[in-house]
């Protein structure tokens, strides 16, 4: 067989074919709202946060400190064993600069790009990032190996939620050589 | 292992569109009734159904699977639908493998199904809940950040450039141009990519896949069945699937563990020890361009941050030494996601038969594999084929 | 082994709000698209047939879900159909309660196989009874936009 000895089908419709009327739609909005329980890591996580600080759960088998914490060591497939307190500062693993909002929809050419990064908090385990956002740094400037460190909301408007901490900026670093680093790999985890 | 041998014997496809008029069980009927015809069955023959569609946010239709059933050839048979995000349509001949291989059927017709157009104002939006709920969400992140943080990242690890990265969409719309099912197919160059519109810094616009609707489906038999129905039956003669962790800002970015994971699993069934030099043509998974470099170093078909140099030297087109993606993948074909997939293993099912057409990769290619990705991207399927 | 952390405090669970925020624009495909331009500009209902199954579908479709034949001639079967279950309901969508309840009959169309799913209008609850005719009553034609909702349900035949 080939496909071109086939009259494929698959009817292409313009946008326009929807404001005119040309083909028949019908809409609908679903009016769905969800209430996720915190459940006990998450929830004592957000509590922390609205403390202004940042927890991780450890795990004494493979001796890893997880952020975001949980209750279950999902390598170890066993209980975690002990609340650690990580810091409020990391390392930029990866950033984007980001022109879109979630919908796809562009920002306005006055809007700041957003800048969403993954940071490996320090006093957590190597390699464990979470997603947030960076700010107070011309996008220009970025670069992955930075140091960050949280900015947190004022304490009487933190509510206990992962946006207490506003985003993370730079922290001016000791000037380093400027020497291209070879490229490496991170270790196995 | 005490499995039957599994063969594909027949494929069908629509084309891939942005918005569709039909609806998503009439494409899923175009591509199966196609499929169906091209090795002379009927639905009457078929034992089994598997349905691949991905998740049921973009068509807004609960239950999927359900709703497609009839479109599908489903009513009064064993169906089943799978489901692992943007690895559905890899996963789809897995599931199908299954069913046959088990003895469970001897012949069972594989379907997948998107369609994307429904969602507004933009698919994207449905991926918000993906993220976690409580600590991801309310940072409103849309689904191309984790693509350019990965992207941003992969380029950070080995010293790739955006330019080398490029190369990947102007040779895979390029070789859509062949392909009669083909929604983006053009002929670009680095240039245009780079110039295109930035989204998320270092995505732009042509680094991107489209959102796309459209549906495949092939028929997967035994291998007394397919003695009868064909001289050029195409086999399945590995397969393997992966997941990582979900708490993916925790794992290494640059490299794509869980697809070398499906790989490995593949390549021991196939009996591969060296997939570079025994896989003669592949179809990685390319919804963004860094994808299919990414792909190819997690399927071990080239050393780790090689897979730009390849590109660049030709090696991956139609006409190199290890073709990559000649169907044009999802940059170029389009990208109807569960779709996108089954169509990667059509593209290998007839480029094994030689019938790919203007597409056809020289030097008659005897060992194909075809990758997806997905999930929050922790997820590789794998499929080892041969003639 | 069990879970190691004990939750005390259990009158105040916290949780955390959200919505999908998507809204979706549906194309009725090849066949619904003839079906509801049929039901706006004419007011009557389109089948498609399936000659070697002998089996008709309304609302139509391309193809014949028992043997994959395409079907692509539509007949038109009349507004006139037969009740064959119906329920009287109370509840609203969200499971609160509708000010006056309704009636819901899934209607066979003609001597299709066929069918639709609408209200009655025009009966008391004793009146009905399964295999009793009814015909649909549209809205009036300008007011039509090719949807579902240009029936506003089955009523008595006179």
């Amino acid at each position: 067989m080939k496909l071109e000895d086939f009259e494929l089908r698959g009817t292409n419709l313009k946008s326009s074919d929807f404001k005119t009327g040309k083909v028949l739609t019908t809409e609908w909005e679903p009016d769905l709202k969800y209430a996720w329980d915190d459940g006990v890591a998450i929830g004592r996580y957000l509590a922390e946060l609205g403390k202004g600080r940042i927890i991780a759960r450890t795990c004494y088998k493979c001796n890893r400190t997880m952020l975001p914490p949980r209750m279950f060591c999902e390598l170890c497939f066993r209980p975690t064993d002990e609340w650690t307190f990580v810091k409020d500062t990391g390392v930029i693993e990866t950033f984007s600069i980001a022109k879109v909002n979630w919908d796809a929809s562009r920002r306005g050419p006055k809007e700041p790009p957003l800048l969403p990064a993954v940071i490996v908090i320090d006093g957590a385990s190597e390699g464990m990032g979470i997603m947030h956002m960076l700010g107070e740094v011309d996008p220009k400037d970025l670069k992955i190996g930075m140091k960050v460190k949280a900015v947190w909301k004022k304490a009487e408007e933190r509510t206990g939620a992962i946006t207490d901490i506003l985003y993370f900026k730079p922290v001016a670093a000791k000037k380093k050589a400027k020497k291209k680093a070879a490229p490496k790999t991170r270790g196995k985890r | 292992m005490g499995m039957r041998k599994v063969a594909i014997v027949g494929a069908g496809i629509t084309k891939f569109v942005r918005r569709a008029q039909e609806t998503g069980k009439e494409l899923s009927w175009q591509a199966s009734k196609m499929a169906l015809d091209s090795c002379n069955l009927t639905l009457d023959d078929v034992d089994m159904v598997t349905l691949g569609t991905a998740p049921d946010a973009f068509d807004g239709v609960h239950m999927k699977g359900e709703y497609l059933s009839d479109g599908a050839g489903g009513i009064g048979k064993p169906y089943m639908r799978h489901f692992v995000g943007g690895g559905t349509g890899v996963f789809s001949p897995i599931h199908g493998w299954f069913h046959v291989a088990s003895g469970m059927a001897d012949i069972c017709l594989v379907v997948a199904e998107e369609k994307m157009s429904s969602c507004h104002p933009h698919p994207a939006g449905a991926f918000l809940t993906i993220f976690d709920h409580t600590t991801e969400q309310p940072l409103l992140p849309t689904l191309m950040w984790i693509f350019a943080l990965e992207m941003n990242r992969y380029m950070e690890t080995y010293g790739i450039t955006k330019a080398d990265i490029a190369q990947v969409s102007v040779k895979n719309k390029l070789n859509a141009m062949d392909h009669p099912s083909a929604q983006v197919a053009e002929k670009i160059t680095v240039e245009d990519v780079l110039n295109s519109e930035t989204l998320c810094w270092p995505v732009n616009r042509l680094d991107i896949s489209p959102a796309s609707d459209g549906a495949a489906a092939i028929v997967l038999v035994s291998e007394r069945v397919a003695r009868r129905l064909t001289d050029k039956p195409v086999w399945i003669d590995g397969v393997g699937h992966a997941i990582d962790t979900a708490y993916w800002a925790t794992r290494d970015l640059s490299y794509p563990r869980y697809v070398e994971t499906a790989a490995r699993q593949a390549y021991e069934m196939a009996g591969i020890t060296e997939p570079d030099k025994e896989i003669h043509i592949a179809e990685p998974y390319d919804p963004f361009d860094y994808k299919e470099l990414h792909h190819m170093e997690g399927l071990m078909l080239c050393p780790r941050g090689q897979a730009a140099q390849l590109t660049a030297d030709g090696v991956t087109a139609r006409d190199g030494n290890m073709p990559i993606c000649p169907s044009g993948g999802a940059l170029g074909v389009g990208n109807p996601i569960a779709a996108t997939g089954l169509m990667k293993i059509i593209e290998i099912f007839l480029q094994l038969r030689g019938e790919a057409g203007k597409r056809q990769v020289p030097g008659n290619p005897r060992c194909g594999l075809a990758q997806a990705w997905g999930d929050l991207m922790q997820m590789g399927t794998v499929v080892v084929m041969r003639n | 082994m069990a879970i190691t952390e004990k939750i005390t405090n259990t009158t105040t669970p916290t949780f955390w709000e959200g919505a999908i925020p998507v809204r979706y624009v549906y194309t009725y495909g090849l066949a619904g698209e003839k079906f509801f331009r049929t039901v706006k500009d004419k007011g009557t209902f389109l089948a498609t047939y399936c000659e070697d199954c002998d089996i008709s579908f309304v609302p139509p479709k391309v193809y014949c879900d028992r043997c994959f034949n395409e079907l692509d001639s539509y007949i038109d079967v009349g507004t006139i159909g037969y009740v064959e279950t119906f329920t009287l309901s109370f509840r609203n969508m969200d499971g609160s309660e509708k000010e006056v309840p309704e009636l819901l009959a899934m209607v066979r169309i003609g001597d299709t196989d066929g069918g639709l799913i609408h209200y009655l209008k025009g009966f008391e609850i004793d009146e009905i009874g399964i295999g009793m005719p009814v015909k649909a009553v549209f809205k009036p034609k300008a007011q039509r936009k090719g949807s579902i909702e240009d029936i506003i349900g089955f009523g008595p035949l006179k």
